[in-house]
């Protein structure tokens, strides 16, 4: 009886092992293992079996019976793993199509991105960020800032003025206060050229000096409007201005200060320079330039030819800067800012000119057509 | 300001190339916008010739055949002048030489005969405008024969232009420039030239020939006026010509063209009367009446106001103060009796009249930078001997002097130790005084504690030099700071960074960029007309817009109060020049008449609201790809848009139906959002923006078929954003239940209003629900549809028993069964 069982065990593990399919198996599971199987059969008899065989046989019968159900699972997994890769093996696709749905890319305007870069090298060097309104007092503009009535400075910039109609009486009151408070000329100011466009950031110098004690630290981004529009003028663009102002900032921190902007927009290994220049809120005044990035401030490229960015001088304008004038600290002394007692600098830069020099556009007007095909080129 | 270098080398010449000076002066303060030539390219080629015989063209009437001496031997020249004849010294160009033009002149035939040259007139070499003739150079002294033309009259000048800044009026001047560029290079400056005056030998008292009277000694500081006789009239001399030429001024006649040289040479414009002209010689200088008109030298006729000043005579105005002369009393060939006229003006008064008649000369360009009193007779001295020279004028002894006083000359104190705390670099008590001298400062050095000068101010730079900082400047700039200052970093004592706002405002974009927009920045002018193209009703306040008293163009005449045009205007732009489908944002100003609406930083209130937002705009056909087509560009796309959006930043957001004008109606929404306070806990929502489809003759006003977007108030949405402000809450311990929820609604209940009313009757317990499926149908009837909602119950501090969510749900049912919806089986 043990020899028949371990007859049945060989052959049955001999057909389990060569199943091809898992619907195969099972047929064998239950021809061999099901209850009308012989080794179920042999397991069932025991009972009826001479009192020395059963335990030999029980014993023989049990263990393969146990074989074969570890067998059969076994080959099942195997089975069914077979059947999962060749299963998807079928189902492969081309790798190469394009993703889909394809999440749409957004992309920024060269304009907030240049900006953003701006702000945040000031940030890292201790500077805080300002906003200021567009539409501005010509207190702001242009009196607090040194620039009083009929002064020739004023002239240089051609201002939007905004139509007293369209504004509200308490708009109104309120410039005719600021401009009757603003000295000699300021009450001869007209009701039509109290509101303005502003023509630069800096009304935003002494809006910060109202609110905030020296030491202050403020940058101001922003759009401004001149009333000039050709090539190489958009009566709306964007600056950046910076304020420092404290006890004992010089002239040298201006130039240190430019120095480490100009590197953090345009890379490390650019130089600054400063060349003396005149703005009426500041005293010295200074433009400052780069060191030309396309031939490393030597004028000529490595072919010999002159460089057409710098027009082979070597050196590119950006701005202008400054230390503050007296004058406008003396509009803002009871906050804090003696002229005798605080100095500091202030710069002013233009983004779009920025952007051009960084991302070679050759023209300001391509910023505000906002044509995706140029918006995609910069991510 | 163009400056010859031929004339400015009479009075300081370095002996530079003209490009090395430009740079120094470049690296000082005064910026060359270009070094351009005067006449022709270069001197090359052009020589003294003796005309030894002319005779006529075989076959042409007009031409002559004139055989020249040019030095090295005889040539043919053919010449066209009229005024050409056998023994005038001429200025010949050789084959070879370049015209101003660029031409270069070869040999050539002319009607079979060949030329070998030319002779030339005034204007082939730019120095005059009589072309009807040859320059004939005879007369004393006249040069020989191959005499390089250059060593005779100037040719081929090196101009610096100056970009003169307005606050250096001493710059406009020949001699200013002159000591700038001593100051700057340390070549020796020539004495003033104004030094000395003509001899006075004209007959008559000047009392009896001219007076002045001044009625607004506020406008008109100073007035000096002199009288000259037996002035003959007619050209300037070549080399006063050709000087004023290359500074860009056209000669007139000799005694015009002597006003502008000595204007050009020290800066003080003056004005030459043909005393015949002037009934009595009576002059007075008085405000225009309002209206009152005048017709000046260019011809035209000029409106004035009451703030203008006139140089008045007895029959009318004859000048307008310190801009430009009248037609009736200028200097003709006729004039024999000059009254030359220098004068101090109120500067501001000057730029003020000037910009008034959209005038600008000359002359107002220095006068109304406030040109010192002092300088009137700097001027008188170098046009008197000038006219005595050049004119065989003869002045009558005396000068009309009418004046409110000479202010004393300015002295500034300069502490040496204030430089180095200014500029951060040290710069001792000699050298600041070196550089002060150089440019003209009396300077005394007070070696007290410290050192202390006091600066004498040049009269020429009275208006600019007033402070200390300002001698400062003076001494900084000639310090070479592109070489020797260092470069230092100030020590901040200050964090720098972002705001909330701003932090939150970048996030934003970063959000709509991610979600696949392209981010524009639009004009802030609008087209007055923009409320019509949105269908503005005509009250609605949005058609009140911050207008330009002085704009470029009807389209630019107004600042937008709303983002939706200039959205509009670019996704226009896009999809006519080929793109499929746009969805552009922009994160931007409005400019909203309504005052204080924002705080804005500063003693005085800003004029307008500018508050900033966020706007966004979809258009065109759905994303393709090999999966098939995307979900339709409409109002559901943008919704989800702003929901993702708001929930980046942590704020709740709904929408009410609302009808917005310019969307279309039934797709049309108000943007609401809660704000959050301190302590996280919302307040009563707001109107913040408006989403929903275009509509579609707005759409079709943009040559759009369709558009959808939103605009929404950055300070709402950062006011509603818990981004920064969100507290730890345990979600582990206890974990939520889930049920779904299928509830069969009237239509006239938005799905908002069911969410809201689950949310209320679900109380506490209950913390989320979440709309995911619509179905309409004929399951649940006509007028009706069915909304599936999943919810979430927890409590923060056990597990919720089914008895719990049971009464809740019982509750939640009951809410649904109050607005006419139930249950679905």
């Amino acid at each position: 009886m043990v020899e028949r069982i371990e007859q049945i065990e060989r052959e049955a593990a001999e057909q389990i092992a060569a199943a091809s399919g898992s619907a195969e198996l099972e047929e064998l599971r239950v021809t061999h293992l099901g209850r009308k199987a012989e080794l179920t059969g042999i397991l069932r008899g025991i009972a009826e079996l001479p009192a020395d065989q059963r335990g030999p046989v029980g014993k023989r019968g049990n263990e393969a019976r146990q074989r074969l159900e570890a067998l059969i699972s076994e080959r099942a997994a195997e089975l069914d793993s077979a059947e999962l890769e060749s299963r998807l093996a079928s189902d492969a696709v081309d790798v190469t199509l394009p993703g889909a749905p394809a999440p749409p890319v957004g992309h920024p305007h060269l304009i907030s991105r240049t900006r953003r870069r701006i702000e945040d090298i000031m940030v890292g060097l201790g500077y805080r960020v300002l906003e200021g309104p567009e539409v501005e007092l010509d207190y702001y503009n242009f009196t607090a800032l040194n620039h009083p009535p009929g002064h020739p400075a004023r002239m240089s910039q051609d201002t939007f003025y905004v139509a007293p109609g369209s504004l509200t009486q308490a708009a109104m009151s309120a410039a005719r206060a600021a401009a009757d408070g603003g000295g000699e000329g300021g009450a001869a100011t007209p009701d039509e050229e109290l509101v303005v466009l502003r023509t630069h950031t800096s009304p935003m110098q002494v809006r910060a000096m109202e609110a905030q004690e020296p030491p202050i630290f403020v940058v101001v981004p922003g759009k401004v409007y001149r009333r000039d529009s050709d090539a190489t003028h958009s009566p709306m663009f964007n600056q950046v201005e910076g304020l420092a102002v404290a006890e004992d900032i010089t002239l040298a921190d201006l130039q240190g200060t430019l120095l480490e902007m100009l590197r953090g927009i345009f890379g490390e290994g650019r130089e600054a320079r400063m060349r003396p220049h005149f703005f009426p809120f500041t005293e010295p005044s200074v433009e400052f330039d780069v060191s030309c990035f396309a031939c490393d401030g030597s004028g000529s490229l490595a072919d010999g030819s002159r460089c057409g960015l710098c027009k082979g001088v070597g050196w590119i304008e950006v701005g202008g800067a400054g230390m503050v004038d007296p004058n406008v600290f003396g509009f803002v002394a009871d906050g804090g800012y003696d002229p005798d007692r605080v100095q500091g600098f202030a710069f002013g830069m233009g983004v779009e000119r920025i952007a051009m020099l960084r991302y070679g556009v050759p023209d300001l007007r391509r910023f505000l057509d906002n044509d995706v095909r140029m918006l995609e080129q910069f991510s | 300001m163009r400056v010859p270098l031929e004339w400015l080398a009479e009075y300081c010449d370095p002996g530079w190339e003209p490009e090395r000076l430009a740079e120094r002066l470049a690296m000082t303060g005064t910026e060359v916008e270009r070094v351009t030539r005067a006449g022709t390219p270069s001197a090359d080629g052009f020589v003294i010739g003796h005309v030894s015989s002319v005779d006529a063209h075989p076959d042409a009437d007009r031409l002559s055949v004139c055989v020249v001496d040019t030095g090295g031997g005889e040539r043919t020249i053919v010449c066209g002048a009229p005024n050409v004849a056998a023994g005038q010294t001429v200025p010949v160009a050789l084959p070879g030489a370049v015209l101003p033009d660029g031409t270069k002149l070869r040999k050539a035939k002319l009607r079979g005969v060949e030329s070998d040259g030319m002779i030339l007139s005034e204007t082939e070499i730019e120095l005059g405008e009589d072309a009807d003739g040859i320059i004939v150079l005879d007369g004393q002294g006249a040069p020989a024969p191959g005499t390089p033309l250059g060593e005779v009259i100037p040719l081929s000048q090196a101009v610096l232009e100056l970009e003169v800044t307005s606050n250096r009026s001493d710059c406009l001047a020949i001699f200013g420039v002159a000591r700038e560029v001593h100051a700057v290079t340390g070549a020796e400056l020539a004495p003033e030239p104004w030094a000395e005056d003509a001899p006075a030998e004209g007959e008559g008292a000047l009392e009896d020939l001219a007076s002045v009277t001044v009625e607004v000694p506020g406008l008109c500081p100073r007035f000096t006026a002199r009288v000259f006789t037996d002035v003959s009239v007619g050209p300037s001399p070549l080399w006063l010509r050709a000087r004023l030429i290359a500074a860009g001024q056209r000669p007139i006649n000799n005694v015009v063209d002597i006003t502008n040289y000595v204007m050009l040479l020290c800066g003080q414009p003056l004005h030459a009367f043909d005393l015949d002209e002037v009934p009595g010689g009576e002059l007075t200088i008085r405000a225009a009446a309002a209206g009152e008109k005048l017709t000046t030298l260019d011809g035209v006729e000029r409106e004035l106001d009451a703030g203008a000043v006139l140089v008045c005579d007895r029959e009318g105005p004859s000048a307008i103060a310190g801009i430009m002369g009248g037609r009736r009393s200028e200097v003709s060939e006729a004039t024999t009796r000059v009254l030359l006229e220098v004068a101090t003006w109120n500067g501001v008064n000057i730029l003020r009249t000037s910009r008034r008649l959209g005038l600008r000369s000359e002359a107002s360009a220095r006068f109304e930078k406030q040109l010192h009193p002092a300088l009137t007779m700097r001027a008188q001295h170098l046009a008197s001997r000038l006219l005595v020279e050049l004119a065989g004028a003869r002045l009558v002894p005396g000068t009309i002097d009418v004046s409110a006083g000479e202010p004393e000359p300015r002295v500034v104190s300069l502490r040496v130790p204030r430089v180095e705390a200014l500029i951060g670099m040290e710069v001792d008590g000699e050298t600041c005084a070196e550089r002060l001298e150089s440019l003209g400062f009396g300077v005394k050095l007070r070696k007290a504690k410290g050192g202390e000068i006091a600066a004498t101010v040049p009269l020429e730079r009275d208006s600019d030099v007033r402070r200390e900082a300002d001698l400062i400047e003076e001494v900084a700039r000639l310090g070479d700071l592109d070489k020797t200052l260092p470069s230092t970093l100030p020590s901040a004592p200050t964090v720098g960074g972002l705001s909330r706002e701003q932090r939150l405002r970048r996030r934003a974009e970063d959000v709509l960029r991610g979600l696949g927009a392209d981010e524009i920045v639009g004009w802030s002018f609008a087209d007055a007309a923009l409320g019509d193209r949105l269908r503005l009703p005509e009250d609605d306040p949005r058609r009140r817009l911050v207008s330009l008293g002085n704009p470029l163009s009807g389209e630019q005449s107004a600042m937008r109060a709303t983002l939706l045009g200039s959205l509009l205007d670019a996704a226009r732009l896009n999809l006519s020049r080929g793109a499929e489908r746009v969805t552009l944002y922009e994160s931007g100003r409005v400019h909203l008449v309504e005052s204080g609406a924002a705080a804005v930083l500063g003693r005085h209130p800003a004029p307008v609201s500018e508050p900033h937002r966020l706007g966004l705009l979809a258009s065109g056909a759905p994303a393709r790809s090999w999966r098939g087509e995307g979900a339709p560009v409409d109002f559901f796309a943008v919704k989800g848009l702003l929901e993702a959006l708001c929930a980046q930043l942590g704020a709740e957001v709904e929408v009410e139906a609302a009808p917005e004008p310019f969307l279309s109606p039934g797709r049309s929404a108000a943007i609401v959002l809660a704000p959050l306070d301190d302590e996280g806990a919302r307040g009563d929502p707001v109107a913040a923006g408006w989403i929903g489809e275009v509509h579609p003759l707005v759409a079709r006003s943009w040559d759009l078929e369709s558009a959808a977007g939103f605009e929404l108030d950055s300070g709402a949405l950062i006011a509603a954003a818990g981004a920064g402000r969100e507290r730890y809450e345990d979600v582990t311990t206890f974990p939520p239940v889930h049920e779904d929820l299928a509830v069969v609604l009237p239509d006239e209940v938005s799905a908002r209003e069911l969410r809201e009313r689950v949310l209320e009757a679900g109380g506490e317990l209950l913390v989320s629900a979440r709309i995911f499926d619509l179905y309409r149908g004929d399951q649940v009837g006509e007028g009706r549809r069915s909304l599936a909602l999943q919810l979430a119950f927890r409590a923060p501090d056990r597990t919720l028993t089914d008895e719990e969510v049971a009464g809740r749900r019982e509750a939640i049912t009951a809410a649904i069964g109050e607005v006419g919806g139930s249950l679905r089986e």
